[in-house]
């Protein structure tokens, strides 16, 4: 594992431990994450705002006006251990329910495209999709915006070259080795092959945020009107004080 | 007593802003707050407000206000001025001061002379908070109203006001000089010449221009066949530029993802980003690299000139002492891309 500080201009650095999606790199990333909070905590590293935690890296972000880069960088580097052994927590069960490429082009219509890329039927996609447990690698992109994996390998395809300007809320997504939900409209690159109804994120929730790194999350094929029915019922999690738990599949593991 | 501001019309876009939140991008929420900070902390001071009080924040003029109630003062921050009317008169107001309106009054901020984007504080305001800040982030629907961009019927609270009006001694200077970059963190995506274009050749703000981020068009840059055009996503942070497959830049800003999977080729240091972001669909740049040390004196001297400005505040002056006009149109005459607060 070679290490390497990346310039992200004058408010961050990036410590960035590897490439690719590795339970390795995560549990080095959660590791330095944890080091710097200690010391953050005992006012070792003034002017440090927020980290961001990522499969590979871990942003540091820092006030410019309160320290500067020559000032933290050699703590950041003396915290950066040797590879822990990489463990990641298993969290929660999730159960979700998605409808895989109605003919509305809302729910999924990048499905029959993603399909013929894959040499695959749109049924074949939405089998091997449905199947497959994921884990909740890390958030980011978008306030609960969970990244997981593996896709099944069969199913791995670049992003889409031109990112579209609105993926809506719901949108069930793959790209590369991932598959995400968006739980809000915004601009994406990801291939859409279906639609959630449930919400992921809320100021309300203790965490406001649904799934959690560590989670574990497969997926169960509905009907259109069966999904239609699930947005209402679901409606109501967005404004209340807990995120829709009845969706766990088992209770253990408490967080 | 309170007084209350009501929006009658929020124009292209508007909506309640401050200096962000903090310490929620691991969760996936972006920072949001005022896109020119500067100006925000200008247009509170103006008002003898806490410099990140919330205010707000518009696109493209339009924006129509009343007051409601008791009288209630607002300052005005961006390249604008806007129409008073009251029960008797109909006077133009410039911006960089600030205006007291009586209940019945109203002001509506003009067609933008330079830019995208003004502000608006308004003095005393209470807006609550959410996870730590007043700033409406529409897509996660926090913060603002009900996390909502501002709409026709909207109501603040505000205090009833009292006191001098107040204004700024100079108003932000034009600045056309190069948008500053610190190249990477995956500068090594790009080849030389791709290096050499982002930094030499014009780039144009494109009409997909927003809160999130400001997509630019110029000639394409080329990712080096070899790494390819996507990475394992990480971290990005307000002024990351993004190069997706088709290499045409796109600039992150407050309300940008707080991670992606396009190379980042460089990143806009935070003195020049507010410049870039009040930008307008067709308005163009050039681009200079500048070392992470050179960012950060940067900084500093961004945070000294506001703090200068802030300390020329005064009592506004009586007509023919400063021309306001005077300085608005020079700037308008010298700038090329935009005034702004140095």
């Amino acid at each position: 594992m070679s290490v390497r500080i990346l310039d992200c201009g004058d408010t961050a650095l990036t410590v960035e431990f590897g490439d690719g999606v590795d339970r390795r790199l995560l549990a080095a990333v959660a590791a330095l994450d944890q080091a710097l909070a200690g010391l953050v905590a005992r006012g070792e590293l003034c002017g440090v705002v927020e980290t961001v935690p990522t499969f590979r890296s871990l942003t540091v972000i820092y006030d410019p006006l309160r320290t500067t880069r020559g000032e933290i960088e050699p703590t950041i580097r003396a915290a950066i251990g040797p590879p822990a052994a990489a463990s990641v927590a298993h969290g929660r069960r999730w159960q979700l329910p998605v409808c895989y490429g109605d003919q509305s082009a809302a729910c999924g219509p990048d499905l029959d495209d993603l399909a013929a890329a894959c040499g695959l039927t749109p049924a074949e996609v939405v089998g091997l999709h449905s199947k497959a447990t994921y884990d909740v690698y890390m958030l980011g992109f978008l306030p609960g915006f969970p990244f997981m994996g593996d896709l099944p390998a069969v199913l791995s395809r670049p992003r889409r070259s031109e990112p579209r300007l609105r993926v809506p809320a719901g949108s069930v997504a793959t790209a590369g080795t991932l598959t995400a939900i968006y739980p809000s409209a915004s601009p994406g690159g990801w291939h859409l092959i279906g639609a959630c109804p449930v919400p992921l994120f809320s100021a309300t929730w203790p965490q406001a945020a649904l799934l959690l790194p560590g989670d574990r999350v497969s997926f169960r094929a509905v009907e259109h009107a069966e999904y239609r029915a699930l947005l209402g019922e679901l409606a109501a999690a967005r404004t209340s004080p807990r995120p829709p738990e009845w969706l766990l599949l088992d209770g253990a593991a408490e967080r | 007593m309170s007084a209350v501001l009501e929006i009658v019309s929020p124009g292209a876009m508007a909506s309640i802003q401050d200096l962000g939140r903090n310490g929620l991008r691991k969760v996936g929420v972006p920072r949001a707050g005022a896109l020119a900070a500067g100006w925000l902390r200008l247009a509170n001071a103006l008002l003898g407000n806490e410099e990140d009080a919330p205010a707000i924040e518009f696109f493209a003029g339009g924006l129509l206000v009343r007051a409601l109630e008791a009288p209630l003062r607002l300052a005005l921050a961006g390249h604008f001025s806007a129409e008073l009317r009251t029960a008797d008169e109909y006077r133009r107001v410039d911006s960089w001061r600030s205006v007291t309106l009586a209940p019945g009054d109203t002001l509506r901020c003009t067609a933008l002379a330079d830019g995208r984007l003004g502000y608006l504080a308004l003095a005393g305001i209470r807006v609550a908070q959410q996870l730590g800040s007043a700033s409406t982030d529409a897509r996660a629907a926090l913060g603002g109203l009900d996390g909502r961009l501002l709409a026709p019927g909207a109501r603040l609270t505000a205090a009833a006001c009292s006191g001098d009006e107040m204004m700024l001694k100079a108003s932000p200077a034009a600045d056309a000089s190069p948008i500053r970059v610190v190249l990477g963190p995956q500068d090594d995506y790009f080849d030389e010449a791709s290096i050499a274009r982002l930094l030499s050749e014009a780039y144009q703000v494109s009409s997909a221009a927003d809160r999130m981020g400001v997509r630019l068009e110029g000639r394409p840059l080329r990712h080096r066949p070899e790494k390819g055009v996507e990475i394992t996503s990480d971290a990005t942070v307000p002024g990351s530029i993004q190069v997706p497959g088709q290499g045409q830049p796109i600039v992150l800003l407050a309300d940008g993802q707080t991670a992606g999977g396009y190379p980042k080729i460089a990143t806009v240091i935070s003195a020049d980003l507010p410049r870039l972001a009040v930008m307008a669909p067709g308005q163009t740049l050039h681009f200079a690299a500048v070392s992470v040390a050179a960012a950060e004196l940067a900084a500093r001297a961004h945070e000294a000139a506001l703090r200068a400005l802030i300390a020329g505040i005064g009592p506004l002056a009586e007509p023919g002492a400063i021309d306001l006009k005077a300085i608005y149109d020079a700037n308008l005459v010298s700038g090329v891309v935009d005034a702004q607060v140095r």
